[in-house]
């Protein structure tokens, strides 16, 4: 059949020719050269630092601290880093695997401590020191709220203004707007130990949150809700917060009696005890990576609000401070 | 997506017949059912308000901590458990595999700076694939999907995708088909096994990601056990189905010229099933398409990572382009299975075309593709997919458009929300989950009595009180009058969108492929737009759940009213019927076995979206479930939160089903497409 023959021949033919034409457009270079050059390099470098399994927990502030400390061990100490997208409680789960070597930013989890450290658990894990930012949490009104009526940000107010915070969602009561389940919160205990005349109702997310925060401030709405920083969004809605009965040493050990405001938290850095005591030269990166709530905003806002990569982000803060990073390779 | 099933001929009804008696028989039901209705509002006005058995969104019972220690036990063991030695010694396995493939496709597999196969060498390959499995068209649709992959900024991330969808449905055949075979041959297995599989698909995948990272670790080998878990079902229960329905008759015939059992199986059963079983195939690859985004969240490697950072950054376009692009995934994968079958149909049959043509375009598009492979291992051009702006300039636009709606409309949604959940979502909670829980239990098995008999009675009692034992029933009661809402809102939108598209073709061929596009798109991609029209409330999480259930009942609606025989149409038109009565009074009843079918496939759709609803603002179930992955402490509560959707999800089920087995008007197609059509549980 003359028909099958020219078909198939002109259907290699074009392909040929497509992708000759490609390639010279492309003008590319040939990969085995890139190849060889490769074989040189890996050859030369000692390779010290090895992988550097860093957890990614799903919220920007924490991407841009694991970014920023990812992106220094990449291209200063050669490190391969191997960036895993988990919640906080799988990543501990990853210390005793070795899948996970570093959580960059901890708020405090006594529960998973109980479990992996040395003392009472199965030692897979330790504290490996303050990173620096500082974690506020609280009760918070967008802006404009605490402008018209500032008596707001006191809790003892806040029964008057109940009825303004009331939805469709809350039952007659006012709304008080919960976060993410990943976080601690007492506030239904609060709420009703403190017997004020609202309803927690939980956003889900940090995403459903900043939706309700931004559109409340827009349109000048009612609402309050468990807020925290560092957080990108408060450089975009500075939201203001509102006092509880002081934090005082204890007052949050019981969930169900609890009637005090959120302590500030030392954000921590929790690392695989492996991992640890192996000799990659990461580890004394992670040890002295120490930076601000201002840093980790800066950073946080290239990401969420200016759309910018993690990669981008992390490159193009430490190119503008080198010297912090210098201190952190010391 | 579709599930290509042709409907079997429509009964035949004599022209000019009476019209259907059931539905006088039908209409009589609803009076038992109102009367309940009144009794539980008179003893609901006393009693409102006590025994609600309501538990805050943070508290857990003694149960739910026993639950939990079952997790903590099997951490603290992990070192020491055989079963966890063996299932990790799999992950590694599993592990390597994905590795292996993708630094020979997607990864520089070092010293190479470049996969060992570039770009040019795999769209030459999937299209030669295409090619050789169906048809040029086929080949076209291949190649068009794969440069849109990396035109638009996503190559490697979509070849993860398709690495991981492609092991798990390899598994899926290995385990699935010998299951398969063994439920269409043996009544007792198919009992054992049915419920397995009810489970495997209804359980929220969140709850039991976490056992799968301590059983197989994060990233690729728990992608591809929780996308196994969940694709797995539909092969075996439609291959088992295929198999059972090959036509006694046949089989006897065979049988009496004396042959063995694995004659039969593999001469006559499977053969004959090879249709229905590819259907299968099909469901169980899209269903494991649909796990891509959930995947992420234990680090699964593909296209469900970019939704989730998009999700982050509450930036609608970053996750829409993704999302879209495994929506594109879906659509080659489904028409290229689909012509696969119908080709090998053809080949079965004698037909497919001059074998000599075939041969020539065999040879010259293999040498094509070889040709493409070796200049792509050359060139670096050709081995790494250029970079294009319009995926980003595509999201901007998206956002920006998403935005200026949401700016625009914003206050009428806000309207809308506030009149459903007053009007109607907050008086139908008082009455499901302010009522004490005996009183809602009694009437909800009493409704389940009229509308589904002894039997539903029975499927319904046992439910509850599973409910009642797992301590979560206040928050039972608020999913599952969401769901009912949701779902009365979704056959509002079935009915009227189903019979215009049956009555006008046009329209059908219009919607049709948003309907496909609204059930594959992850749902965390329109999360966002509706959270910024509705803020995170109830009724954001039915909107979420609408979105994803209409399209199936639309469907299912349409088909219904188009398979009602012309030769009624005309004999009704014939006597000068309005075309309000002609839909009303002929189209609409005559279709009724297919408007419960979409009733059924709607309750388990919107209920299947009870998990993402916990996300936006839904609480009850969905948070529980969402709070029990997130803190360990509390897993014990999203398990029972788990097991909670689980059995309403079978309550809900059984009650239709029996509802539409009472009524006799409904051919074998209904039923044949109650068994085919995943009788429980669609990708969430």
């Amino acid at each position: 059949m003359r028909i099958a023959r020219s078909r198939g021949a002109r259907l290699g033919a074009l392909a040929v020719i497509a992708s000759v034409a490609l390639s010279a457009c492309g003008g590319g270079g040939s990969i085995d050269e890139a190849t060889e050059a490769n074989e040189e390099a890996a050859a030369e470098s000692g390779g010290e630092c090895g992988d550097l399994n860093m957890a990614v927990n799903p919220w920007v502030g924490y991407e841009a601290s694991a970014y920023v400390v990812g992106t220094v061990a990449q291209d200063q100490l050669g490190c391969t880093v191997n960036y895993k997208e988990l919640k906080e409680d799988v990543s501990w789960q990853g210390f005793g695997t070795g899948e996970v070597d570093v959580v960059i930013e901890d708020w405090g989890h006594p529960d998973l401590e109980k479990k992996f450290f040395a003392e009472e658990g199965d030692g897979t894990a330790e504290d490996f020191g303050p990173q620096g930012n500082v974690g506020i949490i609280g009760w918070f009104v967008p802006p404009w709220l605490a402008e018209e009526n500032p008596d707001i940000l006191d809790w003892e107010n806040l029964n008057d203004y109940a009825q303004e915070f009331a939805t469709s969602e809350s039952g007659g009561q006012g709304q008080f707007l919960g976060a993410d389940p990943s976080y601690v919160q007492f506030d239904e205990a609060i709420v009703s130990n403190l017997d004020l005349d609202f309803k927690v109702v939980f956003s889900g997310s940090e995403a459903a949150s900043i939706e309700a925060f931004r559109k409340a401030e827009e349109n000048k709405e009612w609402v309050i809700g468990y807020w925290y920083e560092p957080q990108y969004f408060n450089a975009e809605v500075p939201m203001q917060r509102v006092s509880l009965p002081a934090y005082e040493e204890g007052c949050q050990d019981d969930p169900q009696t609890v009637a005090c405001d959120y302590p500030e938290t030392e954000l921590k850095k929790i690392v695989g005890s492996e991992w640890a005591a192996s000799d990659s030269t990461a580890v004394g990166l992670v040890q002295n990576f120490e930076w601000t709530n201002e840093d980790q905003n800066v950073v946080a806002g290239y990401i969420a609000t200016d759309g910018m990569s993690p990669e981008d982000a992390a490159a193009k803060w430490i190119e503008e401070n080198q010297d912090k990073v210098d201190a952190w390779l010391g | 997506m579709t599930a290509t099933i042709a409907p079997s001929a429509p009964k035949p009804v004599e022209p000019g017949a009476a019209p259907p008696v059931e539905e006088r028989k039908s209409l009589s039901r609803w009076i038992p059912a109102v009367a309940i209705l009144g009794v539980w509002i008179v003893l609901w006005s006393f009693t409102n308000g006590t025994s609600t058995l309501a538990l805050p969104g943070t508290s857990r019972t003694g149960l739910h901590d026993s639950l939990t220690e079952f997790q903590n036990d099997l951490l603290a063991g992990r070192s020491t458990n055989p079963v966890m030695q063996f299932t990790n010694a799999i992950a590694d396995a599993l592990r390597s595999a994905v590795e292996w493939l993708q630094r020979m496709v997607v990864l520089p597999n070092f010293p190479r700076p470049v996969p060992e196969v570039g770009w040019l060498g795999i769209v030459a390959f999937a299209t030669y694939v295409g090619l050789l499995v169906a048809n040029w068209r086929i080949a076209l649709l291949v190649a068009a999907s794969f440069l849109s992959f990396g035109v638009f900024g996503y190559w490697q991330d979509s070849l993860d995708l398709l690495i991981i969808t492609g092991i798990s449905v390899l598994l899926a055949v290995l385990i699935g088909l010998p299951l398969g075979v063994l439920i269409g041959t043996n009544r007792r297995a198919n009992q054992v096994v049915t419920p397995f599989l009810d489970f495997m698909q209804t359980m929220p995948t969140f709850v039991y990601l976490l056992p799968i990272v301590l059983f197989f670790g994060i990233g690729p080998s728990a992608a591809v056990v929780s996308t196994l878990i969940y694709a797995l079902p539909p092969l075996i229960r439609i291959a088992g189905f295929g198999i059972r329905e090959v036509s006694a008759t046949t089989v006897e015939a065979t049988d009496s010229a004396g042959q063995t059992y694995w004659q039969r199986l593999l001469k006559v059963q499977v053969p004959m099933a090879r249709k229905t079983i590819i259907v299968g195939l099909n469901q169980t690859t899209l269903a494991a398409l649909s796990m891509a985004t959930l995947a992420a969240f234990v680090n699964g490697p593909g296209l469900g990572k970019p939704v989730l950072a998009g999700l982050r950054i509450n930036d609608v376009g970053t996750a829409f382009v993704p999302g879209a692009l495994i929506v594109v995934m879906a659509v080659m994968l489904d028409r290229t299975t689909t012509a696969a079958s119908e080709r090998a149909e053809k080949v079965a049959r004698g037909g497919g075309g001059n074998p000599r043509v075939r041969q020539g375009l065999i040879i010259g598009g293999g040498v094509a593709t070889l040709v493409a492979i070796y200049l792509s291992r050359t060139y670096v051009s050709l081995a790494e997919f250029p970079t294009y702006t319009i995926g980003d300039r595509v999201a901007s636009a998206t956002s920006d458009g998403v935005d200026w709606f949401t700016d625009t409309f914003g206050g009428a949604t806000e309207w809308v929300k506030d009149l459903i959940t007053n009007q109607f979502l907050n008086r139908t909670q008082a009455l499901l989950a302010d009522s004490p829980w005996w009183l809602a239990f009694a009437a909800i098995a009493a409704l389940a009595f009229v509308f589904g008999g002894v039997r539903a009675f029975i499927s319904t009692v046992v439910c509850l009180t599973g409910i009642w034992y797992f301590d979560l029933w206040h928050d039972a009661m608020i999913t599952l009058n969401m769901t009912l809402v949701a779902t009365v809102l979704v056959m509002i939108l079935a009915i009227v969108f189903g019979v215009w598209m049956a009555r006008d073709r046009r329209v059908d061929v219009g919607i049709r492929p948003i309907l496909d596009a609204g059930q594959t798109i992850p749902p965390f991609v329109y999360l966002i737009p509706v959270l910024a029209l509705f803020g995170p409330s109830r009724f954001t999480a039915i909107t979420a759940g609408i979105v994803y259930a209409a399209p199936a009942a639309i469907k299912l609606v349409a088909d219904g009213v188009k398979a009602v025989s012309p030769t009624t149409i005309e004999a009704g038109r014939s006597t000068g019927q309005t075309t309000w009565q002609e839909i009303t009074k002929v189209q609409l009843p005559m279709a009724k076995g297919s408007i419960v079918l979409a009733t059924n496939q709607g309750l388990l759709y919107v209920l299947a979206m009870t998990v993402i609803g916990g996300l936006v603002g839904a609480g009850a179930l969905g948070y529980d479930v969402v709070y029990g992955f997130a803190r360990s402490e509390a897993w014990g509560k999203g398990l029972a939160a788990g097991i909670t959707i689980v059995l309403l999800g079978v309550m809900l089920d059984r009650i239709t089903r029996a509802a539409a087995e009472v009524r006799r008007d409904d051919g074998p197609t209904t039923r044949r497409a109650f068994n085919v059509r995943l009788p429980i549980g669609p990708p969430r």
